[in-house]
Formats: structure tokens, sequence, C-alpha cells
């Protein structure tokens, strides 16, 4: 591995990366059951550099804003590292999102250039949206058929010049990259992470969880996400490991990819580590009675021998056939971007599949705690990695209160957000909002949030704020939206959901028609974003004299009400 | 040349063989989420299976964002 405490920058560190470890292959890239790619870490020069030239002629200098819209590929790290060379800012984006919430991200952040992919730009150049964000001067398109209209996009694949690029060095200090952690609807929160927050991160990983030359990381959680770009770019690539993407993230090819390719580490979310323990599950409860009986003896073996330590070793041994379903080189499964419940990951670990759970957001630069399995304990998210000081803010009588973190990996604050910083960033300790306690051995463990939001299984945040628009000129006096554990504290990091909180006029009724329209409104939000039931309440809301909704006052004259009783299912 | 209408009879007849449930149970304007309270990633199964019917390849971001039948018919549809 490289000593990132020698570096500066994200880009200074992956330039030397690339001819350190020239010959070892860095990104393979499948379609289906179709190998696209395998490029070593010289090839993967070879075709970033003629970019980072085109881009600089282009006029693109120290601190412009690039942003990335892409699916999981090699060309979403090859244009990464281009802008980084440049010097430039990288605002990577989910590409889950809709046109109007990209573009309104676009105008935000700044950016001068858009790297996107041709399905994406097909619905991106129609949005009537694409006029505010005025910032944007060019756009590259991946993949473009010959015949495709471009709607004033260039074709990445030609955007290339001959001669070598000047690399830009930056600062520890400067911005390397802004994340988007919510806002799409409402106020954007674009966390500003500098060099010195990825540089650090990395490093801390790295010491619990390993790569070297020949490790193979499965990328499949989105690469705008902070655990995705740490450990399915920067973490590998500083180590000469190998990245593997899959274009397709259907449930049999990435089964698939594990024992074709030989996967040693992979990052999931808690939705789909719970479909795969179903899938095993499934497959267990129909072996033949016998074999059952054998197979659970094993389990209990591998549960006793792995007690206090993982033994990759002999698990692999003892369960072999499970081991090779995953390609018999897994060392771990990383989840993170939610809450997984402790049965799941048990589940796992008595299987001899360690999985490395933990707890972190993106203001926080990826992970603030992971599970050392030393030994492991489903219950908690482990402890502070390296360099992390955690703190836990007005503790009530047992113990609980807010999370609160101090470390060089936390963001430098909310892109052109000082208020949003100041009150996030208290005297250099940020304010988590998450609720949580140490036990006796130094675990931390999470029971909820202060704040009003949820997050998904799939890892999604989601601020009742963003939600609203849809539901403007309800035909009822006033409406909010909350979370339900905003409202209802359950101390509880499951099972979470938003409910849209009704006012109706003087003598109007809940009626049918009035929940249709609820319903419809609702099925225009994307899935995950969706109220799951309504509340009504008889009194007008709580306002500032602007006419803002007191949403505290609101909660707490809602908490006084029976959570069961008020939550009317739709 | 199949019409829309076809593939979005042919949509609907095979999610409902897919998830198990009575011919002529599901309608072109159906949240497939709520209908068959599935998630993503049991959507992602229910494309292989369409991918491998209709003989095309649907890229996933194709279907991002697509939660009824009928957008889901007609992006098929401009593939075939």
């Amino acid at each position: 591995m490289l000593d990132l405490s020698k570096y500066q920058s994200v880009g200074g560190a992956l330039k030397d990366a690339l001819d350190q470890f020239a010959n070892e292959v860095c990104l393979i890239e499948a379609d289906r059951e179709r190998e696209k790619e395998r490029l070593t870490y010289r090839d993967f020069k070879e075709r970033a550099h003629p970019l980072a030239k085109a881009l600089q002629n282009a006029s693109f200098a120290a601190g412009n804003g690039a942003s990335i819209i892409m699916t999981n590929q090699s060309k979403w790290l090859i244009s990464a590292y281009a802008v980084f060379f440049a010097g430039g800012v990288l605002v990577p984006l989910d590409y889950k999102l809709t046109p109007d919430e990209h573009w309104q991200l676009l105008k935000h952040s700044g950016a001068s250039v858009l790297i996107t992919e041709y399905p994406i730009w097909r619905h991106l150049s129609v949005s009537a949206s694409r006029a505010v964000a005025t910032n944007v001067q060019a756009v590259l398109v991946t993949e473009a058929p010959a015949n495709a209209v471009l709607a004033g996009a260039q074709r990445w694949e030609e955007f290339r010049r001959v001669g070598e690029p000047v690399f830009v060095p930056r600062s520890r200090q400067d911005t390397a990259c802004i994340v988007y952690s919510s806002g799409t609807g409402g106020r954007p929160k674009g966390c500003m992470m500098t060099h010195e927050n990825y540089l650090e991160q990395c490093v801390a990983l790295t010491s619990l969880y390993p790569f070297w030359p020949g490790v193979r990381y499965l990328s499949i959680l989105p690469t705008n996400h902070a655990i995705d770009f740490m450990v399915g770019f920067f973490g590998p690539f500083t180590c000469g490991a190998a990245v593997v993407h899959l274009r397709t993230l259907r449930p049999e090819y990435v089964r698939e990819a594990f024992p074709k390719y030989k996967i040693t580490y992979v990052s999931v979310v808690p939705l789909v580590l719970k479909n795969l323990q179903k899938g095993l599950q499934a497959r267990f409860n129909a072996l033949p009675a016998e074999k059952r009986r054998v197979f659970n003896a094993l389990v209990a073996i591998n549960k006793a021998v792995t007690k206090g330590r993982s033994r990759l070793g002999i698990s692999r041994c003892l369960l072999k056939q499970v081991h090779e379903a995953f390609g018999g080189e897994l060392r771990a499964i990383i989840v993170g971007g939610a809450f997984t419940e402790p049965q799941t990951l048990q589940f796992f670990y008595d299987l001899g599949i360690p999985v490395a759970n933990g707890y972190g957001l993106t203001e926080a630069g990826t992970a603030v705690t992971v599970n050392d399995l030393k030994p492991f304990r489903a219950d908690t998210v482990g402890k502070p990695l390296p360099g992390m000081e955690v703190r836990i803010v007005n503790p009530a009588g047992d113990g609980i209160g807010e999370v609160s973190v101090r470390s060089k990996t936390v963001m430098a604050g909310y892109l052109n957000d000082p208020e949003l910083t100041a009150e996030a960033i208290v005297n250099g300790w940020l304010m988590t909002g998450d609720l949580g306690r140490f036990d006796s051995a130094g675990h931390l463990q999470l029971f909820g949030r202060k704040k009003n939001m949820i997050v998904t299984e799939e890892g999604k945040n989601i601020y009742p704020e963003d939600i609203e628009a849809v539901f403007e000129s309800l035909p009822v006096k006033e409406f909010c939206v909350f979370a339900a554990n905003f409202i209802w504290p359950s101390r509880s990091m499951v099972g979470e959901e938003l409910v849209l909180v009704v006012h109706l006029e003087p003598g109007q009724l809940y009626s049918q028609e009035l929940r249709r329209d609820i319903n419809a409104r609702n099925n225009r939000l994307l899935n995950y974003k969706r109220i799951l039931g309504v509340v009504l309440l008889d009194e007008d809301f709580p306002r500032t004299a602007s006419l803002k909704i007191k949403r505290n006052v609101l909660a707490e004259r809602l908490g006084k009400l029976d959570s069961a009783a008020a939550i009317l299912s739709l | 040349m199949r019409t829309l209408e076809q593939t979005t009879q042919e949509v609907l007849d095979l999610a409902a063989k897919h998830f198990q449930l009575p011919a002529g149970s599901l309608t072109p304007g159906d949240d497939f989420f709520k209908k068959l309270g599935i998630d993503s990633l049991q959507t992602l199964e229910m494309l292989s299976r369409l991918e491998n019917h209709f003989g095309i390849e649907l890229p996933d971001y194709e279907v991002q964002g697509v939660s009824d039948f009928k957008t889901l018919a007609e992006r098929i549809q401009s593939r075939l």
C-alpha cells in the first residue's frame, strides 16, 4: 500500500498508484455472462491521461467542478481520476435520482462539466429543468450509439487529446468532492469532502480491512456513495487491488460473479444482505432431513470455533459448499448505508462469513465505527476507527444521547450553507443526530434518531421536507410530512416510515376521494420515498412569524397521540 | 412485430406467472411494488424473465423509477 501520509491529494496518491502497480489488474467489467474489459493500472493510465488532457485543453482548471452521473463501470473511475489529475472537484451524483433532481443538484454544485451515460442523458437532455443549470458548459456522454441524438453533448470516447496532461497539485484542505447526502427537493446538503478526509479515512479503514494486489472487490453499491467510493475505488487503487464492475445487478449475475471472479470483498446495503440470507435459508430448508442434520451440526461446530474470533480457514473447510458458492476467497461482506438487523449479521457469521458492519455518515467521511470481529458482536456497530473521537452528548439516565464525532475525516461543511454547517458542526464536533451509547467493551450501540429523517434498507436518506412538494395544493387546510420515529421515538433503527400529517378544512371529511388523491400523489414518488400512512390532526399547525411550520413543536403535540391509532394506512 | 397492447398483455401474463398469481389479476396501471408486495431486487429478477421472453437486453437504468406495468411495457416495446 502507498504511504498515504506523504500525499496531499487524492489525485497525487492515485497518480503514483498507477505507476507503482502498473502491471496489476485494476478493473474488470462484465455485462451479464460476458467479460467486457480487463484493465491493468497501466491501461487505466493510458485511458485516463488523454481525457485529462482534453479537459485541460477545454480550460478545466484547479477547483472547477465535474459531475459524474453513471452506473458502476470502468469509465466512472477513469473519469474521476482524470478530474482529480486536473485538480478538479468531483461531484458524484446518484444515477437513480430523477432528471429534475439531477439538474437541481448540478446547479447547486456549480459543476461546469457533466460526464454521464447515454441512456441517462436521453432523459436528462429532454428535461425542462436542464435550463436551470447554465453552469454546465460541457457534457460528455459514454456509449452513445452511432446514430444517437446527442443534444449538445460530446462523445466521451472521442473526447481525448494527444500529449501529456499536466498534473495539478492540491492541498489537503482543498475540496476533493462535493457529495450530496440529501436535499434533492428541499435544501441541498452538499458535503464538501477534503482531500485529507479521504486520505485519513483510507488509512483507518485499510488498517482493519486491508487490500493488496490480487484482492478483488465487487462493486455493486453505487460509486457515488461514500462507501463504494472508498472501498470500491480509492482504497483498492492505493493498494494495487482490483475492482469488479457488473453492468447489470440482477441477482443471478451477482451470484455468478462471486465464483467467477473469486471475489475477496463486497459491500452491500442491508436489503441485499437480507435477500442473500433469504436465498440461502431457502436452500438450507430444502435439504433432505439427513443432510440438513449434518449441515446444522457443522454450523454448530463452526459457531463454537469462531466464538472468539473469525477463523476463515476452518470455516471454509467445515462449510465448503457455502463458501464455494461465494467463490471460496471471500474474506468479508461489508454492509453499510443503513442499519442492519443483528439476526442477519449473526446468520452470516455463523456460516463463517464475517460481516463488517459499522456506522457512518457521509458528513463524517464514510465510516465512524466498524466491527473489528474480535470478537464478533451482532448487537453493536463496533468500535470507533483509529483517528475517530466519538462521544455521547447529553446522555439520559440510561446513557443514551446524541452521537458526535471529531476527526480529520469530518467534512469541511455544507456547500453554500454556513447556517446548516454551524448546526451540524459545533466546536469542531459533528453532531450526527443519531442516538447511541457505548457499552462496557467500547462498542457503540444505536437507538434511533434525534433528527427528522429515515434511512431505508437500501441506504437512502429521506428527509420529509424533500418529498412535501408532491403534496402541494392538496385540498386540505394544511399538511406536513414527518418521520414517524421523530414524533414517536421508538429507539429503534429498523422499520422507519414517513407519515403525512393532515389538518382538514372545517367540516371537511377524510373522504375516499381525498385518500385517492393522496395515493395518486404518493405514487408519483420513487417507491422508497413514499409515505406509509396519514395522521389527521384537528388543530392549526404552530407557525413562525414568517409562517413556516414549527416542526419540533408540532411533533411534540403529535407525540401525545397514540401512534397505533393515529396512523391511518393508505 | 407486436403491438404495445400485445406486449403489455404478455408482460402482465409473465409477471402473474412469475409471482404465482391468477391470470388476469394484474392490470397495466398497477404499481408492481404495491400490488405484488415486492422490493427492487425482486423487480430485477422479474426483468430477467421478461428479457428471456422478449429476446432483448434491458439495461437496469431503463427501468429505474418505473413502477407500473404500462411504462415497463413501453420500455420493452421500444427495444423490440
